[in-house]
């Protein structure tokens, strides 16, 4: 009884969860143009997705931003947690606090501040200050995943590579790295993702002609949504459905190995 | 001294994309348009469109952070007694929306909503009469609560994970009910979990403006709403960035008390 009670519950929100996303899926294959006739299967949306320079374009800025703010996000950042690992307590709390304040941020008060400091700066709102946006609020995550490692990888074998003769650019290679390599990976991982869903900072930060997957489709369903969005909104759910499908069995790989 | 260096890229970063920002946010605030100190942008908090739509975003963020904690809590319980060989199954399949596109799942529920939409549709089919959700504060709540129901799952979620099977065991032994061991065990030992949730619902929903534009029709103003219209219709930064001001206060102010539920629960821990 308890436990068909606990099963119905889970059910019930999982149909909350799913019912929206399988109604563009179902749509999505709809051969009619108005939304809510079923009139046949087609894949006409599809053709019509890869046809449509403007939204291939919004996917080619989505995940080219996203990979550059990441990379270059993790790699500031690690150096950072390196090189806040090794200063006084003081300063290091300094500035571990001042790396909260975006984190408990909104998102819209980190946009409009950025907007008005690339403004200042004499920065033209475009990819390239969407990409520094990016880059700036994926680089705290990157620090929180690498500083943990960091704390616990032992200064001792760093000094005993240092003392059989390693220089310490060879000791950090063969000693530091392989310990904080894993939080280096969730910080890339965590930036790539974050930078793919962002909405509002990039909302504030884009020129006019830019559009990302997500300022096409905000853009598009004030004027009315087409079906093509749901061939994309399908297309993007199996693409992640596959990623954490692939990612969860390598943690499974490394945990059993 | 060499290693600290490499510190500086990223402590440069941290100027330029927070110290600096936060500033002009505060030099706007406090200035008009011609650079002279002013608290006219702050004070128009108090302009009855600016208060009701504050009141209106505090009011929703509240009952959807409600909502999604009813539901999160028995959710990560039910989690946590599942077997451990299907507990990764579900997991997943329960954090596998949360990684889909933000704005595509708004945009899921206003073709579900919408007039001669899918639920109205089927309201149609039984004979019952239309019920206009869309447009509607409750259409934003509901909103809020799919967007922002992952984030209060996950950290109860894992608060639940940490406590030790061996408490449960001894409540039993002594004699607790199932429900006693809920409420006086496992609901004491998540409040870290309860609190960070809490903070992750509530701030994005108080400071939306993408839910309620999307499913509001863009006729219901949340304090986001202005705040974004402030800075791209009506191009008034000041006036803006004063009302974001403001609602700093009301983030700082509810993550000074959540700070304290988080302490309170880990003394009782000790």
């Amino acid at each position: 009884m308890k436990k068909a009670l606990k099963n119905i519950y889970l059910i019930i929100i999982l149909l909350f969860l799913y019912m929206p996303i399988l109604t563009l899926v179902v749509l999505s294959f709809n051969q009619s143009k108005s939304m809510f006739k079923w009139t046949g299967l087609s894949l006409r949306w599809y053709r019509e997705l890869f046809s449509n320079g403007e939204i291939l374009r919004a996917v080619w800025n989505t995940f080219s931003i996203a990979f550059c703010a990441a990379v270059a996000a993790t790699l500031i950042g690690t150096l950072g947690a390196i090189g806040l690992q090794a200063m006084k307590k003081r300063p290091r709390n300094l500035i571990l606090s001042v790396n909260q304040i975006p984190l408990l941020n909104a998102d819209i008060v980190i946009g409009i501040s950025l907007m008005l400091t690339f403004i200042a700066a004499g920065l033209y709102l475009s990819w390239g200050t969407v990409l520094l946006a990016h880059i700036f609020f994926c680089l705290p995550y990157v620090l929180l995943s690498v500083m943990p490692r960091l704390r616990q990888s032992t200064a001792s074998t760093y000094e005993a590579a240092l003392d059989l003769g390693a220089s310490s650019f060879q000791a950090f290679l063969t000693v530091v790295l392989p310990e904080i390599w894993p939080g280096i990976i969730s910080g890339f991982l965590l930036s790539f993702t974050m930078s793919v869903d962002d909405f509002v900072v990039t909302h504030f930060t884009r020129g006019a002609g830019i559009n990302t997957i997500s300022t096409l489709i905000y853009s598009q369903v004030r004027v009315g949504i087409r079906p093509v969005l749901f061939a994309l909104s399908t297309l993007i759910f199996l693409v992640v459905l596959l990623a954490l499908l692939v990612s969860n069995r390598m943690q499974r790989k490394e945990e059993t190995a | 001294m060499k290693r600290q260096a490499f510190a500086l890229p990223f402590i440069l970063c941290l100027i330029a994309s927070t110290v600096i920002p936060m500033m002009m946010v505060a030099y706007y605030g406090f200035t008009d348009r011609s650079g002279s100190f002013t608290m006219a942008n702050i004070l128009s908090v108090f302009q009855p469109v600016h208060l009701k739509a504050l009141g209106l975003a505090l009011g929703l963020s509240l009952i959807s952070t409600v909502v999604c904690l009813l539901l999160a809590f028995p959710l990560a319980l039910i989690l946590r007694d599942s077997h451990l060989g299907r507990r990764g199954f579900i997991v997943f399949i329960f954090i596998l929306p949360m990684w889909m596109n933000f704005m595509l799942r708004t945009m899921a529920w206003q073709v579900i909503l919408e007039r001669d939409g899918i639920v109205d549709s089927l309201l149609n089919f039984i004979h019952l009469p239309h019920a206009q959700i869309i447009n509607t504060p409750a259409a934003i709540v509901l909103g809020m609560v799919y967007d922002f129901l992952p984030f209060m799952v996950l950290p109860i979620y894992n608060s639940l994970m940490k406590i030790d099977d061996s408490l449960i065991e001894a409540a039993r032994d002594l004699g607790a009910s199932s429900r006693k061991v809920i409420s006086s065990v496992l609901l004491p030992l998540s409040v870290p979990g309860i609190a960070s949730g809490i903070t992750m619902v509530f701030i994005p929903s108080l400071t939306t403006f993408v839910i309620s534009n999307i499913l509001g029709g863009g006729k219901i103003y949340l304090i986001g709403n202005i705040i974004e219209q402030e800075f791209t219709t009506s191009a008034n930064w000041n006036l803006g960035s004063g009302i974001s001001l403001v609602m700093m206060l009301f983030i700082l102010g509810s993550m000074a008390v959540l700070q304290r539920l988080d302490k309170s629960g880990e003394a009782e821990l000790l």
